[in-house]
């Protein structure tokens, strides 16, 4: 089997993996968003405004930031955080809302949707579309508006309805079945964000794209300032936008340049390995169709999608991008996973060790970076991407806190 | 020719239209839909659709959805849905087809699922994350099994590409008479009429139409420019509404709403 370098093809596939599942009613305006976002790719206008805003508007470029206690606390590698949690709004997520936001401006809509699980991509959108003067309605589970309240009072301060949803496993999966059910109907006038690099073709190349600032802001960076590459590269993987954005440009330098970066994705291990206890399809799910895209999936023997378990709500999917498929079946990225008990006790390291209190998501790869570290010599250096900032999620922690010293 | 051909034919030489009432497998029972499906052909339906239930439909509304989140909270599965066809099929004096996720095909295996669904006496299958892009493969399959791919039309494809969805399609091409999700609607877009006249004018096959029919009146507005009508989410929800009452009661009524709905193709 051989694997090409440049992805997706003009169908949409990564090797096998991606392309486009939806409705007929769709297929038009995926077709229309594919051109326009090959068209703004190729104009230097577009790049320029994009840029200007991740640089005035986000603050980039972000830091990459030396975690010296953090590192003497694992024993290992030199530990480094991509400090992603200090963009504008909290998140990486605003990479990818503001070149979506721009698309939605150049294509003449007027109204945006979006699905979000931990808030912070419904917090990013809210942003951009106020930003750009566009109306906003973001679906969200019931259950993450329960544990995930700070970012919904955000949402509607900037100005988004929030939707709440009830069906299903109410989290972030069932929020994608509502945005694409709204999306059929008001496809003429509406542009839906997707939050990460899931979805029918061309969201899964577009949403990594623009994500990918995060890895080549990482690789300039390690060459100006450390002159050399890190030997290790650590992001959490729900839908895995922050983890393709980091990892797209090391794929690439490693397959043009043979550097050997080695990458990991961390999943949610949940509370054990049994079905419906974590959500992590690439450790232990198989390849199927959900949300249009074809990728590993956690799905039952006849194609229905199982319920998954984690912590932190933006991990709370049980599927994931088609390019994870790719890379974990080509060999470019190891997946693991981290459960909920090991991130929660990642996020008290971060904070006691660094002042940073890292989003869940984040703290499954901060998590697994610290183990991976520890079994490095002091001579390597490691990177995690620290995703997001964790205030979101103080209030669910002292919950599970004061529940688990309850019993 | 297969069995939608020969029905198609025998309505066109009639001149008549068909009537294609949908009900979810397995809602509330497997039992009920086995008793349904003969039924509703008594009373004049001329193919029956089954919903196979999936977690994650994103193209029906919430009448629809619903009663895919009831069957599966059953857990009801793949092989007993096939099971409960072939026990149906026989005693239906009409052509069954099934509306099925191609997240729940290709999980089985396309090849098997054709195979083990077409000898369970079912004709067709209409697989709506399933575009024509991406049906090349599975198209052969039904092909080579005798097994009719019903493909769908939006009024948001552009018509070059409806004229290609139509020559990929077998057993009759299906319209979405709405930009959106299944359910009933008061009133249908203006401009449907002259898209499914159009469309009907350049395809080789029957053009029927789906998503938002419920009334009497919505088939005598249509039924001029169709060859067949599709009427789900109000039939769903009429099982639903009776679902408790004894089980005579429900068939019948909703014998009697099929009726009505024929009635008025006059």
């Amino acid at each position: 089997m051989s694997f090409p370098v440049n992805v997706p093809d003009a169908a949409g596939r990564f090797g096998s993996f991606g392309g486009r599942y939806v409705p007929e009613t769709l297929s038009q305006a995926l077709s229309q968003l594919d051109e326009e976002y090959r068209r703004a790719q190729a104009d230097p206008n577009f790049q320029r405004k994009y840029e200007s805003l991740l640089k005035t508007y986000v603050g980039r470029p972000s830091p990459l930031y030396f975690a010296s206690r953090l590192t003497e606390q694992a024993g290992g590698a030199q530990i480094y955080l991509k400090r992603e949690d200090l963009n504008h709004t909290g998140s990486h997520k605003i990479n990818n809302t503001l070149g979506q936001a721009l698309l939605t401006r150049r294509m003449g809509k007027q109204r945006v949707i979006a699905e979000t699980g931990a808030g912070q991509h419904g917090v990013a959108t809210a942003t951009a579309c106020a930003r750009f003067g566009f109306e906003c309605v973001v679906y969200m589970g019931e259950e993450d508006i329960r544990r995930q309240q700070p970012n919904v009072f955000n949402m509607k301060l900037l100005g988004a309805e929030v939707r709440s949803v009830s069906s299903g496993s109410r989290t972030l999966r069932d929020a994608i079945n509502e945005a694409m059910r709204d999306w059929m109907a008001s496809v003429d006038n509406t542009h839906y964000i997707i939050g990460s690099v899931v979805g029918p073709h061309p969201f899964p190349m577009m949403v990594r794209d623009f994500q990918s600032v995060i890895g080549r802001e990482t690789i300039s960076y390690c060459q100006d300032q450390l002159g050399k590459l890190p030997d290790c590269v650590v992001a959490c993987v729900g839908g895995g936008s922050n983890a393709a954005g980091m990892f797209a440009p090391f794929v690439e330098h490693n397959l043009e340049n043979n550097t050997g970066v080695r990458l990991f994705g961390v999943e949610a291990g949940g509370r054990s390995q049994q079905p419906g206890d974590h959500a992590a399809p690439l450790s232990f799910g198989s390849p199927g169709v959900l949300h249009g895209s074809f990728s590993y999936v956690m799905q039952n023997e006849d194609g229905q999608t199982e319920d998954v378990h984690s912590v932190s709500a933006g991990l709370d999917y049980p599927g994931v991008g088609p390019e994870h498929s790719y890379w974990k079946d080509a060999g470019h990225v190891t997946y693991t996973q981290c459960q909920d008990g090991a991130a929660l006790a990642a996020f008290g390291t971060l904070a006691a060790a660094e002042g940073i209190l890292p989003a869940l998501e984040s703290s499954h790869a901060v998590a697994k970076g610290m183990e991976l570290a520890a079994g490095m010599s002091r001579e390597e250096t490691l990177i995690i991407c620290l995703s997001g900032r964790g205030d979101k999620d103080a209030a669910e922690i002292a919950r599970l806190r004061s529940e688990s010293k309850g019993q | 020719m297969s069995a939608i051909d020969e029905t198609f034919q025998s309505l066109r030489q009639a001149d008549r239209k068909a009537f294609i009432p949908f009900v979810t497998a397995g809602d509330p029972d497997l039992e009920f839909t086995a008793d349904i499906l003969p039924r509703l052909a008594d009373a004049g339906a001329a193919i029956c659709e089954v919903g196979i239930p999936y977690s994650d439909p994103i193209a029906d509304g919430p009448v629809i959805q619903a009663s895919y989140t009831r069957a599966l909270d059953r857990k009801i599965k793949l092989n007993e849905i096939i099971d409960m066809l072939a026990r149906a099929t026989p005693r239906t004096s009409c052509p069954v087809v099934t509306m099925v996720s191609y997240a729940i095909v290709h999980r089985y295996g396309a090849r098997q699922f054709v195979a083990d669904v077409k000898s369970a006496g079912v004709a067709g299958a209409i697989v709506p994350d399933l575009l024509v892009d991406e049906a090349e493969e599975f198209k052969q399959i039904c092909d080579a099994a005798d097994f009719s791919l019903i493909q769908l039309v939006s009024p948001a494809t552009p018509r070059d590409r409806a004229v290609r969805i139509a020559a990929n399609s077998s057993g009759f091409l299906y319209y979405v008479s709405v930009m959106g999700i299944t359910g009933e609607r008061r009133e249908l877009p203006p401009q449907l009429l002259e898209d499914v006249s159009w469309l009907r004018s350049r395809a080789q096959l029957p053009v029927c139409i789906g998503f938002g029919i419920s009334t009497a009146e919505h088939v005598r507005q249509l039924a001029p420019v169709a060859d067949g009508l599709i009427v789900g989410s109000a039939i769903v929800r009429r099982v639903e509404a009776l679902a408790d009452r004894p089980r005579e009661e429900c068939l019948g009524q909703l014998s009697d709403y099929v009726r009505e709905m024929v009635a008025a193709f006059g």
